[in-house]
Order: structure tokens, then C-alpha cells, then sequence
């Protein structure tokens, strides 16, 4: 019994050695990130970089629902499971105030980042707090919303000339809000189980903020001064009230029940038949073109969101940047992993796997712009994006504007006037709280 | 003959006492209550007069009774806990008269009777995200089911404000009621038979004799039943997030759950699960007077 007990000791001893030093050999980093699709190309990137230089890259994922919660409760364990995360661009100050994220300021300058990628991605993905010139990420996935559109309803010859007829001008991708509004009223026939336009209306987490916020920006409005925290007679502005009135109208222009619309939704109006014309993500738009997934892929077009009333186009900015845990036992690797990831030729790897690269010159070559039918607009959307507050408090702003906004969109109730001079107030007071303004 | 078992003899020749035993059952069970329950409900109680974010490193600051002053002044907060009333009316209050109505029809003789019963016991095995789910593509106004067997064409269940919340109680009722069946068929079948021969001889109608003898004698356990129910639909998360983004369905746990893990507002979320804890007692000890009382008529 003795000898048994000793040998299985023995034994348990040997496989322990054994593996030590097997793992402190094996040079590894964990990068986490929502489950969907670039999170694949991702992973077959870091299989590139394992080749390369025998580091093995494990892309974690976790469904989007969960990814924030998921990625907070690791930072605030000072957890050291994950080395770097590509994080949502409103965690920045969450991130970087809480102490989560390392600061890579030094790396963005002796890296040439702000050179290498397009200005807006690292002013929305890496900066924070806005025009402190202090960087936490590197942009790794360019995200915007844009649109995507049913080409065989748009070219038919009968809609065309009912659609002259009616307002006058050419039925075409639409340049302005007012062409947009135009055409999603024109497809909008309920008897034909036909709709004009499918928006995000979800206020579960961000969907309805990106959503109105394309509108919004392109209006000329803006969400506030991000210098001085000030929202009263920003968010409530005359354009900002004209947005809002237009996103409403464009409300009832969706097909029944589209009170708790998201991405997924969004593209099933165009895969269902639903709808003329669909906001959605960038990033789901490669199963818009894939014909297993869509019957209508080779009927679908795509375009960057149109001008307002003063000429202004701008979108709401989705995406993530790529930052460096702050527990992470592997920081000089996960940095060597990032200076590999910026290089111009791991960029064109990226874009051509399917990830959406930030990279100025990536961006601006004919082979990405012509890569796929959406390239183009994403190219176009890319360089004019604008994000929602990246403050650490984000998420109470944002719940503060489902709160006033959804109703008054999906329900109908109040002024968009009332909505928005509420929401400035409801604002005012919250960064007042965190004592951003006195 | 069977001789019994001298259990203690028998532990003691294995050099375990029947108290060590006891105690080997009861410890880890304790300490578990402890770590998983009692530890973090105290903990969180002091949280709750702080304003701790666990987004941050920044140290929790003792701010008294601000959290609990400004969330019982808060209008939404308040509007969360009027939805969530209606929701507990409407759902607790669908699954008895169903459950129990299902229960009076099961308790007689009929054919396949158990394969009735396990059958309609299917709804509460499955998960709750599940059914919402499974809810939602019923109630699509452009393709859902509901409307199309119903004829009630782009009739909008979960998109219309005042509709919503009915068709989430609706689903939780299709859901539980199975629960109240169960519970009902069990104190169904342990009314004495004679009681109803009895009613029967002195020729009492039907009326008569569910409210002055079926109705009393399965009170007790209707109350339990209703108890449970109340506590589950107070508390009720998966199928409103699910089903619905409507501010009419935005139950307490959906706000405090948003609260807690999408603002991270630790301290403040924690004086609203005290708030939401204490209602639920309260609610609940109610019931627990009344059933005593109908227990000792």
C-alpha cells in the first residue's frame, strides 16, 4: 500500500514537472472578444503570427449580450485571463480611468499610428479623454453603420417612373435624408407585405442611440461638446429636434412591430423581403452578399448614410480598438503582437480575411475599395464618423437616452422638442454627479 | 423477521459517530449558505451605502442613505415597480385560474389521464430564454403564428405599449400554469371522497360544493403554490428581456439588472436589490399569515 501510494505520488510529481516546464517554454496570449465573425478572421491572423513566431494567439469569445458584463468582471477581479481586449470604443474611459487598460500613448507615437490609420478610427477607438492626445488602444475593427438596400426594387422600370412621377426626380441610392425619407415612404406598401426602411429601434444596450445618432449627426447635430461636458442647447438644438422628427418619421415607415430592432433584424428585412432599405453595421454585411444566408444576395446594394438638410454626412461609428490588459502577465508580448498587427502588410492580411482594417492605405487602395460590394461605402463612411460619449459613466447616458428617445420614436409620445430638452437635462444632471460640470 | 440496523454501532466500527456523520452532511451545507448567500447578501447590504462603481479602482465612499433617497424619489424607478405590480397581478393570477381549472378537469377518470398531465408539464421543463424566444417569432406581426390562426392580421402583441406587458404575462402563464396544476391536482386528489358522497346525498349543487368544500380544502396548498409564484414573477427576468424592449415591460430586475452590470453602478444597485429584497418579504410574509390562517379553520 506504501509503495502504491508513493509511486502515484512519484508520478504526479513527474507529470507536474514535466508540464512546467512544457508551459514555460509555450509563449501564448489571449485576446477576448465578442462572438461573431471577425473574431474568426482574427484568430486565423494570430494562426499567421504563430507561424511567424511560434507565439500561439487564442481568440476567447463570448456572445455579444455578455460581452461587456463578462469583460468588466475580469478587469475589476484584476483577472490576468485575458492579455489584450478588443473592446468597444465607449469602454476608453470606463477602461482607462478604472486603471484596466495600459496606457499606450508612447507606443502610438513611436509606432507612427496616428500616420498609419484613418484619423477618425483613432480619434474615437484610441483617444481618451477627446483631444487629450493620450491612447489606450490601437484600431483594430472600423465599424460604422451604414446601409444596405434592395437593387431590384430600386431598378425595376415600373418603380422608377411611379417614383418620378411622384417626387419628381430619379429613383437612386439616396444622396440626402430627404431622398431617403422620400423612397422608404414610396416602397412602404402593407397591403403588399412591403416596407420602406428597417432602423435600429433596440434600447436594450446601443442600438437605438446608433441608429437615431445617423440621423443626428448628419443633421448637423451633435450629442454635446465633448471638451466641456456641456448639453443644453446641443442635444436639444434645432437640429438636433429635426433629427429626431425624421428618425420618427422614418419609424413608421418599418415593417409592424419593429419596436425591438437590432442588427439581426435589420438583416432579415432585406433577406425576408420586408424592406426597400436597411441600416445595419458594416460588419454584418458579408452575410448580405453571401446567397446561402440571403436569397437576395445578388439583388442587394450598399451605401455610406446620406447628407442632412445642410449638406453635413457623417455616421455613427461602431467597431473596437485593441488594447493591452493592465493584469496581463504577458505585456511585452502582447506589445510585440500589436507592433506586428499596426504593419502595413498584416493590415492587408486583415481586410483580406474579412476583418475591416483602419489602415489609411489599406482603406484607399482600389484592391480593398473593389474587394467587395460594401467596400466602397465603408471606405466613404470611415473617414466622416462620429461616436456616442466614451466617459466611464457612458452606459447611464445611454440608458438616460432610451429612456427619453424610445418613446417618443417607437411610441409616439410627447415632441421631439420635449424628448430632447429632457434628455439635456437628464445629462446635464449625471455629469454634474461625476462633477464634470459644476 | 428483520432485525434493525444498529446504525450507530455500525458507524462506530467504522470510526465515524452518528454526530461526525451529521456533521459531515450539514458543514459543507452551511458553509456553502455562508459563502454563496449570507457573505455576499451582508457584504452588499454595506455596498448599498456606498458609491462604489466595480468598473473603476477607485475606493468605495460612504455615502449614507443617498442611494435609497434617490431611487425612492426616482419616477422611473417607481414606474419599474408599477409594471412589475401589474405583471405579478396579471401572470400569478392567469396561472391559478388556468392551473387550477386544468387540475379540476385532470382529477376525474379520464383516458391517457398521465399522459395528459406529463404533456402539459412540457412548458415548465424548458428554458426560460428559450420560450422567450420561441414567443417572440409567435407573436411577429409579418409571420408569427398567433396572428395567422387567429386572423388578426399585422396585429402588434409585443410592438404596442399597452399590449406587451399582457403578452409577456400571457407566455409566463403558459409557462407556470403547469406548476399550478400540479400543485392543485396533488390537493385535489387528497380531498376526502366521502366529504363529496356526503354533498352528494344532501343534495348540494356544484356551486355549493367547490366553494364550501373543494375550494377550503385546497386552499393551503393553492396559497403555496401562489407564494412560489409570486416570489418567481417578482423576480421575473428572462422572458421580459427577452420579449420585449417597451418601457411598459421593463420589469425591477431588468433595471436593476442594467443597473449593475451595464452602468455599473455597484452601490446604488445594491440599495435597489435591498429595496426589491424587502418588498418581496414583505409580500411574501403576507401570504404566509393568510395561509396560517386558512391552514387552522
Amino acid at each position: 500500500m506504501r509503495k502504491l501510494v508513493t509511486s502515484v505520488l512519484a508520478g504526479i510529481g513527474l507529470t507536474l514537472a514535466c508540464g512546467t516546464s512544457v508551459y514555460a517554454q509555450e509563449k501564448s496570449l489571449t485576446i477576448f472578444w465578442a462572438e461573431w465573425d471577425p473574431a474568426n478572421y482574427l484568430q486565423e491572423l494570430g494562426n499567421e503570427y504563430e507561424k511567424e513566431t511560434g507565439v500561439k494567439i487564442t481568440v476567447e469569445t463570448t456572445p455579444w449580450a455578455d460581452f461587456q458584463t463578462k469583460a468588466f468582471t475580469e478587469f475589476n477581479a484584476k483577472g490576468s485571463a485575458y492579455d489584450l481586449v478588443v473592446g468597444d470604443s465607449q469602454w476608453l474611459g470606463a477602461a482607462s480611468e478604472g486603471g484596466h487598460y495600459v496606457d499606450l500613448t508612447d507606443f502610438v507615437k513611436e509606432n507612427k499610428v496616428l500616420d498609419k490609420m484613418a484619423p477618425a478610427t483613432v480619434k474615437y477607438y484610441s483617444e481618451y479623454p477627446g483631444n487629450s492626445g493620450k491612447y489606450w488602444a490601437i484600431p483594430a475593427e472600423g465599424d460604422a453603420v451604414g446601409w444596405a438596400y434592395r437593387k431590384d426594387w430600386f431598378e425595376d422600370p415600373k418603380e422608377m417612373e411611379a417614383f418620378k412621377a411622384k417626387y419628381g426626380y430619379e429613383l437612386a441610392v439616396p444622396k440626402t435624408f430627404k431622398e431617403l425619407t422620400d423612397i422608404a415612404e414610396f416602397f412602404n406598401r402593407p397591403d403588399q407585405n412591403r416596407y420602406g426602411i428597417a432602423i435600429y429601434t433596440q434600447n436594450q444596450y446601443d442600438g437605438l442611440a446608433m441608429g437615431f445618432e445617423n440621423a443626428l449627426f448628419s443633421y448637423g447635430g451633435e450629442l454635446g461638446d465633448f471638451s466641456t461636458y456641456k448639453v443644453d442647447g446641443v442635444i436639444n438644438s434645432d437640429k438636433a429636434v429635426a433629427a429626431a422628427e425624421n428618425y420618427r418619421k422614418l419609424f413608421g415607415f418599418t415593417p409592424p412591430g419593429w419596436t425591438n430592432a437590432f442588427f439581426v433584424e435589420n438583416n432579415q428585412a432585406i433577406t425576408e423581403n420586408l424592406a426597400a432599405m436597411s441600416m445595419n453595421f458594416f460588419a454584418f454585411f458579408p452575410s448580405l452578399i453571401n446567397e446561402a444566408s440571403n436569397p437576395n444576395a445578388k439583388n442587394t446594394g450598399f451605401f455610406a448614410n446620406p447628407a442632412g438638410p445642410g449638406g453635413e454626412q457623417f455616421a455613427a461609428l461602431g467597431g473596437q480598438g485593441i488594447s493591452v490588459v493592465s493584469y496581463s502577465n504577458n505585456k511585452e508580448e502582447a506589445m510585440k503582437f500589436l507592433q506586428w498587427f499596426i504593419k502595413d502588410e498584416t493590415q492587408k492580411k486583415w481586410a483580406a480575411l474579412g476583418g475591416y482594417t483602419c489602415n489609411k492605405s489599406v482603406l484607399e487602395s482600389a484592391e480593398f475599395q473593389n474587394a467587395t460590394p460594401y467596400n466602397k461605402a465603408f471606405y466613404d463612411t470611415m473617414f466622416k464618423v462620429k461616436d456616442f460619449w466614451a466617459v466611464p459613466e457612458y452606459a447611464e447616458l445611454l440608458q438616460q437616452l432610451n429612456q427619453r428617445v424610445y418613446p417618443y420614436i417607437v411610441n409616439g409620445d410627447g415632441t421631439a422638442k420635449d424628448t430632447l430638452d429632457a434628455l439635456a437635462k437628464d445629462w446635464d444632471a449625471t455629469f454634474k454627479k461625476y462633477g464634470r460640470v459644476k | 423477521m428483520i432485525t434493525p440496523l444498529n446504525t450507530s454501532s455500525r458507524a462506530a466500527s467504522r470510526g465515524l459517530s452518528d454526530i461526525s456523520i451529521r456533521n459531515l452532511f450539514i458543514i459543507p451545507t452551511i458553509v456553502f449558505l455562508i459563502v454563496f448567500n449570507i457573505f455576499p447578501l451582508i457584504y452588499s447590504l454595506g455596498y448599498s451605502f456606498t458609491d462604489f462603481r466595480a468598473s473603476t479602482n477607485a475606493p468605495a465612499n460612504f455615502v449614507g442613505l443617498k442611494n435609497y433617497r434617490e431611487l425612492l424619489n426616482d419616477p422611473y424607478i417607481w414606474n419599474n415597480f408599477a409594471v412589475t405590480a401589474k405583471y405579478v397581478i396579471v401572470s400569478v393570477l392567469g396561472q391559478v385560474i388556468v392551473g387550477f381549472g386544468t387540475a379540476m378537469l385532470l382529477n376525474r377518470d379520464i383516458p391517457l389521464k398521465g399522459l395528459i398531465t406529463t404533456l402539459l408539464l412540457l412548458p415548465m421543463m424548458l428554458s426560460m430564454a428559450v420560450v422567450g424566444l420561441f414567443w417572440k417569432l409567435l407573436y411577429d406581426p409579418s409571420w408569427g403564428v398567433i396572428n395567422w390562426v387567429l386572423d388578426l392580421g399585422k396585429f402588434q402583441w409585443l410592438g404596442d405599449p399597452k399590449m406587451a406587458l399582457y403578452a409577456v404575462a400571457f407566455t409566463d402563464i403558459w409557462m407556470w400554469s403547469p406548476f399550478v396544476m400540479l400543485l392543485s391536482l396533488a390537493g385535489l386528489s387528497a380531498v376526502p371522497k366521502h366529504l363529496y358522497e356526503a354533498a352528494a346525498i344532501d343534495r348540494a349543487g356544484p356551486f355549493y360544493t367547490f366553494f364550501r368544500i373543494t375550494l377550503p380544502l385546497v386552499a393551503p396548498i393553492l396559497m403555496i403554490a401562489v407564494i412560489f409564484r409570486t416570489m418567481e414573477a417578482f423576480k421575473t427576468f428572462d422572458l421580459a428581456y427577452v420579449l420585449s424592449t417597451q418601457p411598459s415591460t421593463e420589469v425591477i430586475s431588468i433595471r436593476l439588472y442594467k443597473m449593475a452590470f451595464q452602468e455599473w453602478q455597484t452601490g446604488r444597485s445594491c440599495a435597489l436589490a435591498y429595496i426589491v429584497l424587502i418588498m418581496v418579504l414583505a409580500i411574501t410574509n403576507i401570504y404566509v399569515k393568510y395561509l396560517n390562517k386558512v391552514k387552522e379553520r
